[in-house]
């Protein structure tokens, strides 16, 4: 299919690297009937909060918006599991006539008496923001009978977009710290925003940062705890992945309790290592920098033979990127210019123009960047550009998967760890493994392009 | 036993929502694509939810509403949703299911749907059904018979008499469908399988990549439907009105409702009414599927006698499988599903008739959680159901038989074969050597015989 099957209130959302100074459109709702891979408002603020693994999630809807988000996430947790439960008020008819409100609370009061949480978060969805019910009334009622925490979270569906889900998720925590006691943290003490702990990678870079002196005083949003985070305004710093998630609170704890932050990822060997040196750096302090460098070399040192390996097979290879945050597909861009591939199209859900440009910017000529893409565009594309591994996530792989092209999984139920050095060979290890298959000898659409 | 307290809420429910059951019908229309009126996220979530099971694309569409339009209301964005989707798809049917939010806002979408068909001023253009779903209004498969029966509501006309026969499969794997379709073949009957996404949610790899997949139930034949000989609509807690129920009266085309085809019995009763249809005798085929099963249902018994199993999902498959299981010597303890239609017990009862000395719990409207508690201080061999039973069968460690929607912890899940003779050879088999696999797993001894 020629690009002219492309929606034409869609052409200002696909650039291509080099053809002109990029304008790209970006930041804004989806086109209807496009077929976005965007979720929407409530998907935002699960996603940020939902690895707080001692609180109570109760979602405020009928059952879709809970069922679909139950254990959705491979977000671990070293202790409760509460967060891998799906709860929802579960309204139906007679109380979307008569309002949810007292359905609520008595949910609320249940669930709490029955799961003992240190907090509680309720979601508002789209039929709560028509039929009107206040939220903030009835947690505040529960919360001063339960004694804990009871944070609304305004993350009504049609109100925006994932980013304003983010936003909703970041005003709610902004409620819970500050609440703790500070008292005893030690000066080179960090936060850790935005990463969401999937296949336990929280662990392995709190390691790094203990090994090379720094302490950990919350995780926020990986294997979270509700007390953690209300001590969290005692650490000297902030460290946000995934900015877009989580820049709002970091913004918020700058203006409040003037942490500074600092912007990191902690995919691929350049940006872990980067991250290591970026929070050393912050703290000024030549032991710190001294040990961030040792722990590098030991690192490298022991997966560069195995990197090099992959290197060889898959030098030269094509690949597509489709993420939500734009923050990851930085990264992978280097991640795959270490094993010597080229990226022929990137994309994400929510990037914003300086994200876009960034990417103008790391880019070869001639690759495509497109924002909210849909699975017209997306096939177009993998074929358009000779593709032979694409990388994103569950609703991505099918689309892969029917053109007969490899597919890496970069989504949020993945259990292999793609943070830290360790996961920089991990993913390797998986574009190798699904590049390398025999399977492809057999797709019908290579046999006939010649390509298996 | 004990009945569940009475909570309020709901803690991992047993069941999905409206529209998703909706989407899952039109995707078995030929040429249709599923779209969602209302915000964007549940068209993704839903996507994201089906494709973990089916391994396939596929594309809903969404009207993407955002605040403004739940404000003033969602018709623009609806028609310029359809219009993107013509444009990108050339679909031969739309169909339109509505969501919490464009109920709740007062969209009136046949009315919409009405204007825009004049607007577009032209007869061409796809076919387009509506269907009211809102999730507060109940599962997925209020949702999915509903759609079913807006298919036949809005696009089967006035017919002359054929030969065809009607068949209503209800919400099935894609192996069932397949299978049902070569009964029917088997038998020399031509039928009309509504809806059929064996093909458009199970397709093979093609040379092309297809943004509509074939396969699904054509558009002629679906306007062609009043005029069959019969309806057969499988289910055994359908709705009052349904798909089959607008055929008989609107076109007084003969109904005949049967439940889900699982186990001997009920297959029996498929085969009985299939024969009489066709006028022939039942083929070959089957009659040595079925003297196979029975032959290693004797040699299987003594694994499965007395096991006792707890059955949970849609209502329909757990009434189905409940009697299969009573079939093979296993004691359905609790019969459980997030459905409320008010038919379930006296389903279970009817299919459990001379199977059982006692009958099961029976539980409409309940969560996984609310399962739990009844079982606790209950002893249990085997769980059967959807993968989301997983959780409480890792705690427990009793053995999960994964049969339904969803499976997403395991691959093939819409391959799974239910129906028929072959269905139960093939769940008989699955049934036993897990049982068995668990007896030695946890024997000190490490038997190497069965």
């Amino acid at each position: 299919m020629s690009s002219g099957h492309f929606l034409e209130e869609r052409a200002g959302q696909v650039q291509r690297t080099g053809a002109a100074p990029l304008a790209i459109d970006c930041n804004k709702d989806s086109l209807a009937g496009a077929v976005s891979q965007r979720a929407c408002v409530f998907c935002g603020s699960r996603v940020v909060l939902y690895p707080i693994a001692d609180a109570l999630h109760l979602v405020h809807g009928p059952i879709g918006c809970a069922v679909y988000t139950w254990d959705i996430r491979g977000a671990l947790s070293s202790g409760p599991e509460l967060h891998r439960l799906s709860f929802s008020t579960d309204l139906r008819e007679l109380d979307v006539i008569f309002g949810g409100e007292k359905k609520l609370e008595q949910a609320l009061r249940e669930l709490i008496e029955r799961h003992r949480p240190a907090a509680a978060f309720v979601y508002s969805t789209c039929i709560v923001g028509i039929i009107g019910d206040d939220l903030e009334a009835v947690c505040r009622r529960v919360a001063a009978d339960t004694k804990i925490p009871v944070l609304p979270v305004q993350s009504e569906g049609f109100k925006g977009n994932k980013r304003a889900g983010y936003e909703a998720a970041c005003r709610a925590l902004g409620r819970l710290i500050g609440t703790g006691d500070s008292s005893g943290i030690e000066r080179h003490s960090i936060n850790i925003l935005g990463d969401f702990n999937l296949a336990g990678e929280i662990w392995t870079i709190c390691d790094y940062y203990r090994r090379i002196g720094i302490k950990v005083v919350a995780t926020i949003t990986g294997d979270g705890r509700v007390a953690d985070i209300c001590r969290a305004h005692g650490a000297a710093l902030n460290v946000v992945q995934c900015s877009g998630a989580t820049m709002d609170l970091a913004v918020m704890m700058e203006e409040r309790y003037g942490i500074p932050s600092l912007r990191v990822s902690y995919f691929g060997i350049e940006d872990m290592a980067e991250a290591l040196y970026a929070v050393a750096r912050h703290f000024d302090d030549q032991q710190l920098m001294e040990r961030a460098k040792r722990l590098v070399r030991e690192e490298l040192q022991r997966l560069m033979p195995e990197l090099l390996e992959y290197r060889r097979v898959l030098a030269g290879k094509r690949a597509a990127i489709y993420v939500g945050g734009a923050f990851k597909a930085f990264s992978l861009i280097k991640a795959f210019r270490l094993l010597d591939m080229q990226v022929v199209m990137v994309g994400s859900q929510t990037g914003t123009k300086e994200d876009y440009q960034e990417l103008a910017e790391i880019t070869d000529e001639g690759t495509v960047i497109v924002d909210d893409a849909n699975p017209l565009e997306l096939s177009a594309f993998i074929r358009e550009q000779g593709v032979d591994i694409f990388v994103g996530g569950v609703k991505e792989r099918p689309i892969a998967y029917k053109l007969g092209v490899a597919f890496c999984d970069h989504n949020h139920e993945r259990k292999e760890m793609l943070a830290g050095f360790q996961g920089m060979i991990n993913f390797a290890r998986e574009v190798h493994a699904s590049l390398t298959s025999p399977v492809w000898q057999f797709i019908p659409c290579r046999i006939k392009e010649g390509r298996s | 036993m004990t009945a569940p307290l009475p909570y309020i809420s709901t803690t991992n429910a047993c069941k999905l929502c409206k529209p998703l059951g909706a989407a899952i019908a039109f995707r078995g229309v030929a040429g249709c694509v599923p779209f969602l009126h209302g915000s964007q996220g549940c068209a993704t979530y839903m996507r994201r939810y089906i494709i973990s099971h089916f391994n396939e694309p596929i594309d809903i569409a969404s009207s993407s509403l955002g605040e403004k339009h739940a404000v003033y209301g969602g018709a623009a964005n609806l028609k310029i949703g359809l219009k993107n989707v013509m444009a990108a798809y050339q679909p031969e049917v739309i169909g339109v299911a509505t969501t919490c939010l464009t109920e709740t806002i007062g969209d009136n979408v046949p009315m919409i749907l009405q204007e825009y068909r004049e607007e577009l001023g032209r007869a061409e253009g796809p076919a387009i059904v509506h269907v009211s779903t809102p999730s507060y209004g109940g599962t997925h498969m209020e949702g999915f018979h509903a759609a079913v029966r807006a298919v036949v509501e809005q696009l089967t006309e006035e017919s002359a008499p054929h030969q065809r026969i009607n068949l209503l499969g209800g919400f099935v794997s894609t192996a069932d469908l397949r299978w049902l379709t070569s009964v029917c073949r088997d038998f020399g009957l031509e039928a009309t399988l509504l809806p059929d996404y064996s093909e458009s949610l199970d397709g093979e790899i093609a040379e092309e990549y297809q943004m509509l997949p074939s396969g699904g139930t054509s558009l002629p034949a679906i306007r062609a439907m009043g005029g069959a000989r019969a309806t057969v609509e499988l289910g055994s807690t359908l709705p009052a009105e349904t798909a089959g129920t607008h055929l008989q009266q609107r076109f007084h085309c003969r109904l005949e409702r049967l439940g889900l085809p699982i186990g001997i019995g009920a297959t029996d009763r498929l085969f009985t009414l299939f024969s009489e249809l066709s006028g022939r005798q039942i083929p070959a085929r089957h009659r040595g599927d079925r003297g196979r099963l029975i032959d290693a249902l004797v040699d299987g018994h003594k694994y499965c006698s007395g096991k006792r199993a707890v059955l949970y999902g849609e209502e329909d498959l757990v009434v189905g499988m409940a009697a299969f299981l009573a079939e093979i010597g296993i004691r359905p303890v609790l019969c459980g599903s997030g459905g409320k239609s008010g038919r379930f017990r006296q389903a279970i009862s009817a299919a459990l008739d001379g199977l059982v000395d006692e009958l099961p719990a029976v539980y409409e409207d309940i969560d996984f959680y609310d399962i739990e508690q009844a079982t606790a201080d209950t002893e249990i061999d085997l769980l059967v159901g959807n993968s989301k039973g997983y959780a409480w069968a890792r705690r427990q460690q009793i053995p999960l038989i994964r049969i339904g929607f969803p499976i997403h912890d395991r691959i093939g899940g819409q391959r799974i074969l239910h129906l028929g003779y072959q269905g139960a050879q093939a769940l008989f088999d699955l049934i036993v050597n897990t049982l068995i696999e668990k007896k030695q797993d946890d024997s000190p001894v490490g038997y190497s015989y069965m």
